[in-house]
This record gives C-alpha cells, sequence and structure tokens, in this order.
C-alpha cells in the first residue's frame, strides 16, 4: 500500500518504538518563543541536563513585544523580564537569538519560513499551536506544551502516538475576492472545531497546488482551529522556488539533491487515508465569523443560523448577534490586519492594492502589523507604506501583537474588531473585545467602509 | 510529577462546550517565567467581571460546589499551546478534568503535569453534569489502575481510555524526559545515520 506525505517524513524521523506506547520522532528544527520556553530552561536547570543540540534551535520575541518605539527599553516590566529573560538563556545555551530589533526578529511562523529555516521533509515543533504554518512546505510541523519544550532540549526528541490521517481537497477555480483565508474559514465551518482533533491533515486538490507560498501557510496555520496537530501541502515546484536562495537554505548541489528528495515526498497515488472531506472551490465565498470560536463562520452571503443550544446562545450573547442576521452593514471600529495568519508581504500587498486611492473610514482604528521586520522593511520597499499613510492606516512594527492582546494592542471592551488572526476566541483581543474573523481583503473593506460589506459586490 | 492511582472526591460542573485555553489563562497572565501561582487567574474573565467584582453567576464562584475533580463540556482544551493552563488548573487545585472529547495538545500537558483528563462518552457526562447539580455533595471515584470512573457507591460506571506508556508514567510519578535521556545512544545513532 502507498504511503501519505506525512506518512513518509514521519516514518523517517522515527528513531524508536516503544513496544504498545508512543513512538520516539526526532525533530530537525525547533523554535522558541519567550512566552512558552522560560520554564522549560528552568526544568533543565533545575535537573542540571544540558541542552542537547542548540544549533538545532532557533529563538525569536514576538508574543509579548512592543508594536512602537521597538528602539526604547520595555516599559512594562514583566514583558521586560520575559524577554531578558530569553536572551540570558539563549546566551547561555548558545542558541541562535534574533531579538527585537534584529533585522530577520519577527513572528517565530513568519520569519522562519521566510529565512529558509522552513524546508520540505523536516519534523519542526514550537511552544506555539500555530506551528501547524510550516506544513505548508511539506514539513510535519506542529504545537507543543512547555514539558515538550523541555524534553525536546534535553534530546531532540518527542514521545508521540502516531496521528490518524485526514484528507481535505478542494477542487476547482476560486471566486474573485476569495482569499486563502476563506478557504480555510470554510473548511473549519464545514466540518468543525474538532474533526481534526487525534488527525493530521493535508490539503489537497487544484486549489492549494495553484496557491502561493503565502496563501498556503495561512491554510496550514488554521489547521489547528480544526483540532488537527497539524497540517500539510505536498512540496513542488511553487515550494522549491520559494525556498531557493533563501539566508538557511541549501545551496547549490545539496540544494538540487534536496529537491530530488523532496520530489518524492507527495502522498502516493494508492495511499488511502483515515478520514476524507471534498469541497468545491466554486462554493466558496469571502467568510467573516460571528461568534467566539474559529468554527462558527459563514458565507458573507449568509445569515447567522438559528441553531439553539447554550453554548451557541452564550457565543451570540458574547457577540451581541442576533440569530438569522446578516453582518453585512455592521458597523465596525477597529481593524487589524497582522498575525501569523496574515501579515505576510503578499497579505499587504493585496490590501493596499484595495486601499489604494481611498481613505479609512473616521470611525475606525486601523492597525497594519507585519509579521517580520523583512515584511516590514518590504513594506516600505515596495512602496505600501505610502498607501496605507495616505489612507489613515497606522502601519506598526513586528509582532503577535492585537492576536492575543499579551502588550498593548488591545482592543477595548465591547467594540468589534474585524481581524485577519486566528481566533475569535472570548477576550482574545481583549478583555471584552468582539472579533470578526477575515480575510484581509476583507479587512481592509471594512476599515475603508466602517463596516462590514459584501466585498464581491465592489469587485464584480 | 506527582503519582495518581485512584481519587474518590466532590467535582465541580463546569457546564459549557469548547472551554479553550483563552479562558482557563488568559493571555495576558502568561508573563511569568516559572510555573507557580497561575492557579489564581484559573478562568479569570469567567470568575469577576471587568471590574475585579466576584460573578456569583460562575460555578467556581458557587460554594455549594467543591472538589478536585472538574467536569466540563465537550471539546475541552481547545486552543492555544500553552501550558500554563495545565499549571493553572492543577495549581488551582485540580487533580482530574472529566469531559467527552479533549484537545490533543491540552490533553498531552495534562499528562506531562500530572492532572487526569478523563474522557466519558456524552451520555455519561451528561449524568454526572446533572448528578453533581442536583447534589453538590455527589462524590466521584476515579480509578486510574482499573480505568474507571463512576458516583460513588452506585452503579454509575464508565470504563475510560488512557494511553498505556502515560498510565505508567502517571502511577509511578515518572516523565518523558527521563526515558528519553535513557535513550541517548540510539538518538545520536539515529543522528549519524542521517548523514
Ligand atoms: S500571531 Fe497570534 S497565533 Fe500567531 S504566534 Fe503570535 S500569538 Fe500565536
Amino acid at each position: 500500500m502507498g504511503k501519505t506525505l506525512f506518512d513518509k517524513v514521519w516514518d523517517a524521523h522515527v528513531v524508536d518504538k516503544i513496544k504498545d506506547g508512543p513512538q520516539i520522532l526526532y525533530i530537525d528544527k525547533h523554535l522558541i518563543h519567550e512566552v512558552t520556553s522560560p520554564q522549560a530552561f528552568n526544568e533543565l536547570e533545575e535537573r542540571q541536563i544540558p541542552v542537547f543540540r542548540p544549533n538545532q534551535i532557533v529563538a525569536t520575541a514576538d508574543h509579548n513585544t512592543p508594536t512602537l518605539n521597538q528602539h526604547l527599553p520595555i516599559k512594562d516590566e514583566l514583558s521586560r523580564k520575559q524577554l531578558e529573560q530569553l536572551s540570558e538563556n539563549c546566551k547561555k545555551n548558545n542558541i541562535t537569538l534574533y531579538e527585537l530589533g534584529h533585522k530577520y526578529n519577527g513572528i517565530v511562523h513568519v520569519m522562519a519560513p521566510e529565512l529558509g529555516i522552513t524546508q520540505p521533509g523536516m519534523t519542526i515543533v514550537c511552544g506555539d499551536s500555530h506551528t501547524s504554518t510550516h506544513g505548508a512546505f511539506g514539513t510535519i510541523a506542529f504545537g507543543i506544551g512547555t514539558s515538550q519544550v523541555a524534553q525536546v532540549f534535553a534530546s531532540q526528541c518527542l514521545l508521540l502516538t502516531k496521528p490518524k490521517s485526514l484528507r481535505v481537497t478542494v477542487n476547482g477555480t476560486l471566486r474573485n475576492g476569495v482569499l486563502s483565508k476563506d478557504v480555510i474559514l470554510y473548511i473549519i465551518s464545514k466540518i468543525g472545531t474538532n474533526a481534526g482533533t487525534g488527525y493530521f491533515c493535508e490539503y489537497a486538490g487544484d486549489v492549494f497546488e495553484n496557491m502561493s507560498m503565502e496563501g498556503r501557510m495561512t491554510v496550514c496555520n488554521m489547521s489547528i482551529e480544526m483540532g488537527a496537530r497539524g497540517g500539510m501541502i505536498a512540496p513542488d515546484k511553487t515550494t522549491f522556488e520559494y525556498v531557493k536562495g533563501r539566508e538557511f537554505a541549501p545551496k547549490g548541489e545539496v540544494f538540487d539533491k534536496k529537491v530530488a528528495y523532496w520530489k518524492t515526498l507527495p502522498t502516493d497515488a494508492d495511499a488511502t487515508f483515515d478520514k476524507e472531506y471534498h469541497f468545491d472551490a466554486e462554493d466558496i465565498e469571502p467568510m467573516v465569523t460571528y461568534g467566539t470560536n474559529p468554527g462558527m463562520g459563514i458565507k458573507i452571503s449568509e445569515f447567522i443560523p438559528e441553531t439553539s443550544d447554550a453554548s451557541f446562545e452564550k457565543a451570540l450573547e458574547y457577540m451581541d448577534f442576533k440569530k438569522g442576521e446578516t453582518l453585512i452593514g455592521k458597523p465596525i471600529n477597529f481593524v487589524f490586519i497582522g498575525s501569523c495568519t496574515n501579515s505576510r508581504i503578499e497579505d499587504f500587498r493585496i490590501a493596499a492594492d484595495y486601499i489604494k486611492g481611498k481613505q479609512k473610514a473616521d470611525n475606525v482604528t486601523a492597525w497594519l502589523v507585519p509579521g517580520s521586520k523583512q515584511v516590514e522593511a518590504q513594506i516600505i520597499e515596495e512602496g505600501l507604506k505610502i498607501i496605507f499613510d495616505d489612507a489613515g492606516f497606522e502601519l506598526r512594527q513586528p509582532g503577535c501583537s492585537a492576536c492575543l492582546a499579551m502588550n498593548d494592542d488591545k482592543i477595548p471592551q465591547g467594540e468589534y474588531c474585524v481581524s485577519t488572526s486566528n481566533r475569535n476566541f472570548e477576550g482574545r483581543q481583549g478583555q471584552g473585545a468582539r472579533t470578526i474573523l477575515a480575510s484581509p481583503l476583507m479587512a481592509a473593506a471594512t476599515a475603508v467602509e466602517g463596516k462590514i460589506i459584501d466585498i464581491t459586490k465592489q469587485l464584480n | 510529577m506527582e503519582k495518581f492511582k485512584t481519587l474518590t472526591a466532590t467535582a465541580i460542573p463546569l457546564d459549557i462546550e469548547n472551554v479553550d485555553t483563552d479562558q482557563i489563562i488568559p493571555a495576558r497572565f502568561l508573563k511569568a517565567t516559572n510555573r507557580e501561582g497561575f492557579g489564581e487567574n484559573a478562568f479569570r474573565d469567567w470568575r469577576f467581571q471587568k471590574e475585579g467584582t466576584v460573578n456569583n453567576n460562575f460555578v467556581l464562584n458557587q460554594s455549594q460546589f467543591d472538589g478536585p475533580i472538574l467536569v466540563a463540556g465537550d471539546n475541552f482544551g481547545c486552543g492555544s499551546s500553552r501550558e500554563h493552563a495545565a499549571w493553572a488548573l492543577t495549581d488551582y487545585g485540580f487533580k482530574v478534568i472529566v469531559s467527552s472529547f479533549f484537545a490533543d495538545i491540552f490533553k498531552g500537558n495534562a499528562l506531562n503535569n500530572g492532572l487526569l483528563p478523563v474522557q466519558v462518552s456524552p451520555e455519561f457526562l451528561k449524568e454526572l453534569m446533572t448528578a453533581i447539580k442536583v447534589t453538590p455533595k455527589t462524590e466521584i471515584t476515579v480509578d486510574l489502575e482499573a480505568q474507571t470512573i463512576g458516583i460513588k457507591d452506585s452503579n454509575h460506571k464508565e470504563a475510560f481510555e488512557i494511553d498505556a506508556y502515560k498510565k505508567t508514567c502517571m502511577i509511578n510519578g515518572y516523565d518523558d524526559i527521563d526515558y528519553l535521556l535513557s535513550k541517548k545512544e540510539s538518538i545520536e545513532a539515529f543522528e549519524l545515520s542521517l548523514q
């Protein structure tokens, strides 16, 4: 029987199997950041265990960093301490750190692919659930808890039970105004937030084959929102071209040899999956969420469903929405374009393209937060910043920002925010804040109109 | 890690589905660099109103309910991978979480911290939830060795699954690092085979 992409990469990394138990999986790259690593470093120190392979670890500061005045000392004492601790830990253990202000600094899932650290066929982990992003390269990448961060520090391995396999196929051509973000929000709205629990997902079909690497990363990023530990897309020409020439990518002959190997990774025609879903690209529209988990999404032309169970009603009450209503026309005061889901250069190009020659509505505060220093530099270089400035949008410095509101970038109580991030949980963007997940195009349009619109009406 | 064999105790009914780790411990409390003290902020935004006043409608604030077992709605622990959620729950005093479904990463994190996630059928969950709500003094027995959970002194009982390796770890208080370190040689040999 044939093997799946996931099987091939997994099997190539199994060190050993415990009888009736988990397997020992070797980890190629371990990414760390300031929030989920300090307790792991402490644990190692307490148990006097050295970091086993420091040169396979890369660190960045992203979750807890300010997006204004990054050159100044951080005001919040606890945040400052957390960053200092990261620097200290990395220094002590010979780990490469791209700290705040470094030209490679950025959200861990934006900077690693951009630098060529992420490559097909690898295993990558990070103490962050959106590590699934890196699966866009045909990589087994998933989020881990801090105890597991310590395990990887100690042994470069993890004890894991092999997950089951799931494939989501979307064929056809996407309609005008439908972006990769809409595709993944659509999938999650159809299959729910725990359909993927216990599974690793592969995305297949024309829609993903025709997507840019940025688009594929947006899709894989949100795999965790349907419960899957990770998502993968088969590496192809688009992948190889993206990786080629990047800072830490293999060069010359080594690169060619790697490509030859990467070409063997896609799922065999006769491989089978434990679960499969099929969707038509034509059925997808720009999406918006109306509730407090990413599965509570509707097409822009649809109405909030008339479901009645306690959790559903609790979510609508929190959002102050009513069953059966449309979101079109809802006034919105905050727009956030950022997060590891949608803060790559392509996202800002899409936003700029729409915004050009228009003005932000007066009632809207619009934050644009690039995913990395490199994206920030590109925004300036490509002249997008001028467009944003002219339209009244605020370009901030890179970081996770309002995606999780650990720093000062918080949405006020009761306010709606149309956000390109990945989670609309209660309070995620600030206590009492109400998040509506959408694509960068929908977010840009909301900022211009001051309310949610059906973007397809403008485009057609 | 603390050992776990059996536990008989009262429980708290958290009848909410899709409890995500952002609710268990909101991001603004993740700035600490050690593992202690997160219990104080467990379910912070449900326990307290924005102004800091106690929310009496939330079950953790209702004095009739108490105990180290949390009985929660479907899909518990979804969202962020933050292990702080498991630390917050153990620090608050929980030893067992019962639900009809757990998110993957949370489940792993819980097991790595001696917090036992017990997955039961939706029907049995409902039964437990109702029993506790009606009689808050209801005692629940969780027997890890036998892999059963039930209402004390009754025939309301169900078996639950747990990975055999993880079960041994919980019963003996071992963790994965000990095991992985004992495998250093195989790991080094594997690394050589990659070159
Ligand atoms: S941008 Fe948001 S989802 Fe992504 S790593 Fe940062 S906090 Fe997590």
